[in-house]
């Protein structure tokens, strides 16, 4: 097969430091695409590994030792099976904090971990023939984790934006009309949805700010404020989400006349953050909403509407029975 | 209304579905009067070109009374006779602009499937798969004129359907394939392929100042045409080695320009390439069978020109480059940049240069198009063109 790739479009996936990522201001340069820590702070960062690697270790021992393990802590009665499901679970969430990936989800999980260890204490410890006083330290033991547990899934969950996976697209198109006209329907942020199918409505608020509803999927809307940090007539516009947004994101479009007299070339530059991180932006494509084909047939729209007029489409033509229709004929 | 529907390889049936209407601003709609099967339907009907759908509305070689337009088209009036390109351009972009029409970058809805296989994607076609838009064709009643300011050419009263048919696609097709050659006074063209495109190649390789055209084809009523009508000297692949006969009749130089109307699905019975290609097409293994190409690169005069009308879709497989490189050929292709010919060659008709009905074997009724297609892909009857009358 031919190289797929398409000449003036990029798309980058950066999983950004924070720190960076709000010094970058729309319009800056292709972001960082290196991976780095989900790590918010370096002084916590210990802590949670260490975290990760004691819900490892002592997983590993219940797999491991599960009989030996209830009885150092008194428990009554054998529960191996028990004992090798926490095990397991140990080990998923200590894997999950060591990975840095959505740590604080991890984290958070390891608290709800904690509480099923202490209910399931409670339960052995009202029950007879355990040994209460091997019990009672090892529910000792485990609170001082969950405390410990907690006060980190507070730290990480206090950086919502430490995991975010921010996304990054650039693409071009060459229009052939001037770059004020091409600069006007873009300026009017009403014009955007006829081009951009996945938007349901823009609506500007004031001047200088604008209210975006766009289809997620079918059913869900994300809805967000922005404003215009950049307006450059015939040249540049920029804009970013407010505080609140359901969907942060910052774009540029630029407008350059080409040379030779060939039209204007428009180059696009959006950052987004999917909602629900990753796992959303796989979703998004396995249902066909992948922004970046998206923004390069809203780009395509975009010069079919300036330079003819309309859209062209078949969508309503005329066309023989096909499948079962044609069967039951 | 009737159209002709394609329902997959070696399968074509005349369905009645709905009317088209207008959809789009500077669409128009027609009532066809006049409508051809062209060779490339034959790639259709033989399942060679993908993302066909079932059900699709064949033909892209139409014309007809212009019975509705929308509310931006000016050039036309519902009454109008007109011939339409197979070819859709908006007239707007840097490529209309530029004269090369059929490179419109504005006309296909499915662009982007275009892209995955070119890299960038050409206009949209008429009744021509998916991927050129899936726009349906005018082997109908009635058919829906995108950019119909842009495309449809008006007819002037007193020139009969038969006479002016055929600029919808073969006639400008084989004029570009002549002036691609850029022929200069006692070049000798040689033709591959004696089919609708092949006999206007031949008639305008004479018009643009050729000395000498060769027509190469198997099919004895396609090389009579030739020599008959288009005086040319016939060579039949059958009976003898093509290249070296080319050879000897040009002194040992080669042709000076050559001409691939054949495309993609060459048939050589004899020749081992050809035999090879039809085996890897049969397996999956290759796209085109590019016999004619390959002859026309190794016979061609060094520093010659080959032009190629005949259509290719994919990868083809042991194309001579070499030889291309070394003599220092120009080669020159694509699908025909229609509104720069039809003005000027429906000119050529009104002086009586040309007419063009000379290829017409073939009148049938809409409803006999699955026969039609049948006679068309085999040959038979003495079949060269087609026209069908709704």
């Amino acid at each position: 097969m031919p190289n797929q790739h398409h000449a003036g479009d990029s798309i980058t996936l950066d999983y950004a430091d924070p720190r960076q990522e709000t010094r970058a201001r729309p319009g800056s340069e292709p972001g960082q695409q290196d991976q780095r820590d989900g790590w918010p702070e370096g002084s916590t960062q210990a802590t949670n590994e260490a975290l990760g690697w004691f819900s490892i270790g002592l997983g590993v021992a219940e797999l491991a030792a599960p009989r030996f393990l209830a009885r150092t802590i008194g428990v009554p009665g054998h529960h191996p099976l028990l004992f090798r499901l926490l095990g397991l679970r140990e080990v998923l969430s200590g894997l999950g904090i060591l990975a840095r990936r959505q740590p604080a989800v991890w984290m958070r999980s390891r608290v709800w971990g904690d509480v099923m260890d202490l209910a399931l204490l409670g339960a052995w410890l009202a029950a007879p023939r355990g040994r209460p006083e091997r019990l009672l330290a090892a529910t000792a033991a485990v609170a001082g984790v969950t405390w410990l547990d907690m006060a980190c899934a507070r730290q990480l969950e206090a950086k919502p934006h430490a995991i975010r996976s921010t996304i990054h697209m650039t693409t071009a198109v060459t229009v052939n009309r001037s770059p004020e006209d091409l600069y006007r329907f873009w300026r009017d942020f009403h014009n955007l949805p006829t081009i951009m199918p996945h938007l349901e409505s823009v609506e500007s608020t004031d001047g200088a700010r604008s209210h975006w509803v766009a289809k997620a999927a079918p059913g869900f809307h994300l809805e967000w404020d922005a404003e215009l940090t950049e307006d450059k007539p015939g040249m540049l516009l920029a804009w970013r989400s407010l505080e609140g947004a359901e969907m942060e994101n910052s774009g540029t479009v630029r407008f350059e006349r080409a040379a030779g007299g060939r039209g204007t070339i428009v180059r696009v530059e959006i950052r987004y953050d999917p909602p629900a991180g990753r796992l959303g932006a796989l979703f998004a494509k396995m249902l066909g909403r992948e922004p970046a084909t998206e923004l390069r047939e809203g780009l395509r729209r975009f010069k079919q509407v300036m330079e003819t007029g309309e859209m062209p489409t078949t969508d309503g033509q005329s066309a023989g029975h096909s499948g079962l229709a044609r069967l039951r004929k | 209304m009737k159209a002709v529907c394609w329902y997959g390889k070696n399968t074509v049936e005349v369905e009645t579905v709905p009317d088209p209407r207008i959809l789009n601003p500077r669409d128009a709609i027609i009532k066809i009067t006049a409508t051809a099967i062209c060779g490339s339907d034959l790639h259709l009907y033989d399942g060679y070109i993908p993302t066909m759908k079932r059900g699709d509305i064949l033909g892209h070689e139409p014309m007809g009374v212009v019975v509705e337009i929308g509310r931006e088209v000016k050039t036309l009036q519902p009454g109008d006779r007109v011939v339409v390109p197979f070819t859709i351009s908006c007239g707007k972009c840097f490529f209309c602009q530029h004269d090369q029409w059929s490179l419109c970058d504005n006309t296909n809805p499915n662009a982007w499937m275009a892209e995955k296989l070119f890299g960038t994607a050409p206009a949209g076609l008429f009744g021509y798969s998916h991927m050129t838009g899936g726009y349906a064709g005018g082997q109908a009643e009635y058919l829906r004129v995108p950019f119909a300011d842009v495309g449809a050419l008006k007819i002037p009263d007193g020139l009969p359907d038969e006479q002016v048919l055929f600029l919808s696609d073969v006639f400008p097709t084989g004029y570009m394939a002549a002036e691609n050659c850029d022929i200069e006074a006692g070049d000798t063209v040689a033709v591959w392929g004696c089919g609708p495109v092949g006999q206007f190649a031949i008639k305008s390789a004479y018009l643009l100042g050729a000395e000498r055209v060769i027509a190469i084809d198997r099919v004895p009523e396609r090389l009579r045409m030739a020599r008959e009508h288009g005086k040319a000297d016939i060579l039949n692949f059958d009976d003898q080695d093509i290249f070296d006969k080319l050879l000897e009749m040009t002194g040992g130089r080669g042709p000076d320009r050559c001409i691939d109307a054949v495309g993609t699905e060459a048939h050589a019975g004899g020749s081992f390439d050809a035999v090879l290609d039809k085996a890897k097409a049969g397996l999956f293994l290759g796209t085109d069978r590019p016999h004619a190409l390959r002859q026309a690169i190794h016979a061609c005069r060094k520093g010659g020109t080959v032009s190629i009308p005949g259509v290719y879709g994919g990868f083809l497989d042991k194309v001579p480059f070499g030889a291309a490189f070394n003599k220092g050929l120009t080669l020159k292709m694509g699908q025909t940049h229609m509104q720069k010919y039809m003005k000027p060659l429906l000119d050529r008709i009104q002086k009586h240069e040309i007419d063009p009905s000379f290829i017409i074997t073939h009148r049938l009724q809409l409803d006999d198009a699955p026969r039609g297609y049948e006679l068309f892909k085999h040959k038979q009857d003495g079949c060269i063109k087609i026209v069908l009358q709704p």
